[in-house]
């Protein structure tokens, strides 16, 4: 990777020679602009989809109504402790197996003091020395090159509750609901080059907790964020630069707009001679910018100790092995499989290895005896987009398995047009869940292959189209596809093409 | 004998016997504090209605059902426990109006056998002082000389148990916070070991040091409300999960061939030489009771008293950060958010707390940690090593409970540094975590009570009752009464 990096550096510092040459009246100019690399590290929060929160026996499911979900102990009221979820704590050993961490055999929490009206207890229970996970990495790729990304640690902390300043006046109120849900944090190290590298990184790791099933991942609700930290340094150099942090993006959109950003904007403080200012700083999602939190939100001196309500927290070998035997496929060696098992190209076996149910769905088509390319083809293409549409789970809709096998199935058997299949029958199973041979006969969308039938049909477009026929025969074959286009038309798409090209090509040579 | 004047084991056989009923003894007391509690001003609140309401119930329930452990037994709660429906205000302006939703998992066990409260007890402000004078409800007096303190920070209780404004009492020690009073007042004060009952609904103050226990007028009563109290909770994952005796059964048995240890750290020089003769009277009690005096020594106890003012200040800054003005107690409106957390808390906590609070953070801050937080850890490792080593050789250890009798009102209140140091001989074992109890063993010339200490090693808190009740049973001081 070291070695990479370099050869980046020659080949950009090349290109700047170049530049200095072609460019006559910047010159002078442009021998002073330095090649910039940025340096990324992530913080990403997820949010654990355990029932009950951290701490006390609470529901964490979202969007009830203001403090609701909440009792003396996650509203932190005198007196009160907090007891260990121990779902909690597995989620989190889990993913630190799914991503090659160290177990750590003995664990601790610590208190984060700060104040804040979200923060009921005016501590954030989270973990400073001994964190449940060490090291590990995730390989990302981008624009076809594979890289390892090295993670710092993982590990586990109670969500602060939310400040509600809208439709409230000058008042601002506090929802306690979300105080105490689980998060894991995971830390990598600043091996991040790119926006995309970064946001690559975070679809991966998403992908990565949706399938072991301890995260849902959901970005509009909160349920993942992520905060960035960025330098830039001169190409080819081993010194980190200062960095900025950009603080809380729930969106992959925000962190790659985010990012540029502030890359561009720290090489322009660079260039013009400035220093960056070790900062946090805010995306502004409608001005595309990041600015400067005021200082006063962020001189925190946390002072972290050992949180003296909770013992250290032992994880026995003989629970991460449990825990380990549990986790099933992951989706980097499920990827890997279906490349090899079912010969699908790379970017098919990425598609369906990203989201667990899309797999899991593909292979029970795959059981049912749909051929893997051409299932993949359908997942692509015609129900992603209706995914998409619908805002829906592969295993949320109408069409299950058994329906795409069967109408894979009439479509072989000619029984409907693939095209038949793809528009009326499809629709029909989205809006009913009817069965595709079902629906075929009851709206008469059988295939029209018998061939004598199709000629007389193929006789009356032919006869109909003097002029098309001179000028096919004048050599413009692409007319071919008017001519089909007729026979459909005149059979409401129930022909079967191959036997209509058969039909016209032998009439009209 | 006053039915007010009656011991645990006392009221309940003649509860058992008909001879009285769970409303004359309540009504008595409450007699009693009428009588006495504007001297004294030993409770924060009283809850006499309830108080009558709920023995009356109990003399209901005893007509048809079986008796519970405590069935009409009148005790007082420290008011930095929580009762349900019952202001809990731990002495603080900021928690003032603060009425719990939820029962301490003591006084939930409590309830369970029937006790009935008498009223909350008062305290230095969140259990922070030896002397119940940092209370922002006024002080408690000294029922053996109403111009001194009565000792703190469960001042309150210890003074209700000697004015027999209650049976017994609960308290909860940090420092030293029951036996300390306990000693000043002429009672018996007990802190089990940490873990031996859950801290669920005791208001923090220094999470690693807290203990609940019980100040009653002997050893006996002690035991029993240890029956009722101590055990797992699954409410504190700091509770500990191990098999709770029968904390009665040991008492009466002798001591013959037991071995106490005397630590010579703990007999300071500046030491009060009437409780010095005192305390030493004592030990030579228990060797003509059996048990063998060996000379031992704890080390590191000179630097008990520096370590636990880091490391229970360190926590209590954290412990009291919730009191912020945001979900309830006191909130003085400001400015802005910063404005209105600075003058709530300026408001609502006094000068101690401040400055526990100041002494706390300033111990974390980043770049001290290692030198105040880290190093304290390391020398109360040390300290518990010291009592670690002493067990091996002795079964309990022997000490003054504090270096002198009860200090005059406002005397140490203007140098907190001589105010801490009243606690020298207690605080290391909060620190060991190991269980320690206060028992009366004599009076000085001006007749003031003198405590003796008694420690045992984690989860023997029988070595330590059996000692205690063999001594208590060998002489007649806390037979006496104070005159009010």
């Amino acid at each position: 990777m070291l070695m990479n990096r370099g050869l980046n550096g020659i080949r950009e510092s090349r290109n700047c020679k170049a530049q200095k040459y072609n460019s006559g009246v910047v010159r002078k100019r442009r021998r002073l602009l330095m090649q910039y690399e940025a340096v990324i590290g992530l913080e990403i929060h997820a949010q654990l989809s355990t029932e009950t929160k951290i701490f006390c026996g609470c529901s964490t499911e979202f969007g009830s109504a203001p403090n609701t979900q909440t009792c003396p102990v996650c509203t932190g009221l005198p007196g009160v402790l907090p007891v260990m979820n121990k779902k909690a704590i597995e989620y989190v050993v889990r993913t630190g197996l799914a991503v090659d961490c160290t177990i750590s055999p003995v664990s601790r929490f610590a208190r984060k003091n700060y104040f804040y009206p979200d923060l009921p207890k005016g501590y954030q229970i989270s973990q400073f020395e001994l964190p449940l996970c060490d090291g590990g990495h995730v390989d990302i790729t981008v624009d076809g090159t594979t890289k390892r990304i090295r993670l710092n640690r993982i590990h586990l902390e109670e969500d602060a509750g939310k400040n509600i300043h809208e439709g409230m006046g000058s008042e601002s109120s506090v929802d306690l609901n979300r105080a105490g849900v689980p998060l894991m944090e995971i830390v990598t190290e600043p091996d991040l080059r790119s926006s995309q590298e970064a946001v690559e990184f975070m679809k991966k790791l998403r992908s990565i907790v949706r399938c072991i099933g301890v995260s849902d991942g959901n970005m509009e609700q909160g349920s993942l964020r992520c905060d960035v930290n960025v330098s830039v340094r001169p190409v080819g150099t081993e010194e980190l630069g200062v960095k900025t942090e950009i603080k809380n993006m729930n969106s992959f959109r925000f962190v790659e707009k985010a990012l540029d950003y502030e890359i561009k904007r720290q090489k322009q403080v660079l260039n013009e001679g400035g220093k960056i200012t070790q900062e946090t700083r805010l995306y502004d999602v409608n001005a595309g910018s990041t600015d400067p939190m005021r200082s006063k939100e962020e001189s925190h001196d946390y002072r972290y100790f050992p949180d003296p309500d909770l013992m250290p927290i032992e994880i026995a070998p003989a629970w991460v092995e449990e825990i380990k035997a549990g986790i099933g496929e992951l989706p980097a060696v499920r990827r890997e499989r279906f490349i090899k098992e079912y010969q699908l190209p790379e970017h098919d076996a990425d598609m369906l290895t990203a989201e667990r149910a899309t797999a899991d769905w593909f292979e029970e088509v795959v059981k049912l005896g749909g051929k893997p390319k051409t299932v993949s083809n359908w997942i692509m293409t015609d129900i992603f987009k209706h995914l998409k549409e619908t805002n829906k789970e592969i295993n949320e809709t109408n069409l299950t398995p058994e329906h795409l096998a069967s109408l894979l199935d009439c479509i072989e058997s000619g029984a409907v047009s693939g095209t038949m299949a793809k528009s009326d029958v499809l629709d029909e199973i989205w809006k009913t869940g009817v069965m595709p041979e079902v629906i075929i006969k009851e709206k008469g969308l059988v295939q029209m292959s018998d061939e004598s039938e199709l000629e007389k049909i193929v006789d009356i477009i032919i006869s109909n189209s003097p002029g098309e026929v001179e000028r096919f025969k004048g050599g413009e074959a692409k007319l071919m596809g008017f001519f089909v286009g007729q026979v459909m038309k005149e059979t409401k798409g129930k022909a079967n093409p191959k036997v209509v090209n058969e039909l016209l090509r032998k009439k009209l040579s | 004998m006053k039915l007010f004047e009656l011991d645990i084991a006392g009221a309940v056989s003649a509860l058992d016997n008909g001879e009285i009923s769970p409303v004359d003894i309540t009504a008595a007391i409450f007699q009693r504090i009428n009588t006495v509690e504007g001297k004294v001003k030993s409770y924060v609140t009283l809850t006499e209605e309830s108080a009558m309401k709920s023995a009356r119930k109990a003399e209901e329930t005893m007509k048809s059902s079986s008796r519970l452990a405590l069935s009409g037994i009148p005790l007082a709660v420290k008011d930095n426990i929580c009762t349900e429906g019952v202001t809990t205000t731990c002495s603080s302006k900021i928690l003032e109006n603060f009425v719990p939703p939820y029962e301490s998992t003591c006084t939930q066990r409590l309830k369970d056998q029937g006790y009935i409260l008498t009223g909350k007890t008062n305290l230095d402000e969140f259990a922070m002082g030896s002397s119940t004078e940092n209370s922002a409800f006024g002080h408690t007096g000294n029922p053996w000389d109403l111009s001194r303190i009565p000792g703190g920070s469960s001042g309150g209780s210890a003074a209700a148990v000697a004015s027999d404004e209650c049976i017994a009492a609960i308290g909860s020690d940090t420092g030293g916070s029951i036996r300390q009073p306990a000693a000043f007042c002429g009672v018996v004060g007990f802190k089990p070991t940490y873990g031996r009952i859950s801290r669920f609904g005791l208001v923090a103050f220094a999470s690693s040091l807290d203990q609940i226990g019980p100040i009653t007028k002997n050893v006996k009563d002690s035991a029993i409300l240890m029956n009722v109290i101590a055990g797992h909770d699954n409410r504190d994952s700091t509770s500990a999960d191990m098999p709770v005796p029968d904390f009665t059964a040991v008492l009466g048995h002798d001591l013959k061939g037991m071995k106490f240890g005397i630590p010579k750290e703990y007999f300071i020089s500046g030491m009060d030489a009437e409780v010095e003769t005192a305390v030493k009277e004592a030990m030579k009690k228990l060797e003509s009771l059996g048990a063998i005096p060996v000379e031992i020594s704890l080390p590191h106890t000179e630097y008990a008293v520096a370590a636990y003012y880091i490391l229970a200040t360190s926590e209590a800054s954290s412990n009291l950060a919730r009191y912020d003005g945001v979900k309830y107690g006191l909130r003085v409106e400001g400015d802005d958010l910063i404005d209105m957390y600075m003058k709530t808390r300026e408001d609502g906590f006094g000068a101690e707390v401040k400055r526990r609070i100041i002494l706390g953070t300033y111990a974390l801050s980043s770049g001290y940690y290692d030198a105040y937080y880290r190093k304290a850890q390391q020398v109360r490792t040390l300290i518990k090593q010291d009592f670690d080593k002493a067990f091996e050789d002795v079964d309990v250890v022997v000490t003054p409970t504090t270096p002198a009798p009860a200090f005059k009102i406002g005397e140490k209140m203007e140098d907190p540094l001589q105010m801490y140091l009243t606690d020298i001989l207690t605080i290391s074992v909060n620190l060991a975590g190991v269980p320690g109890i206060s028992v009366p063993c004599g009076f000085t010339s001006g007749g003031l009570p003198v405590g003796l200490q008694i420690i045992g090693k984690d989860f023997d808190e029988e070595s330590v009752l059996k000692t205690a009740y063999a001594y208590e049973q060998g002489t007649e001081w806390h037979k006496r009464k104070p005159e009010l």
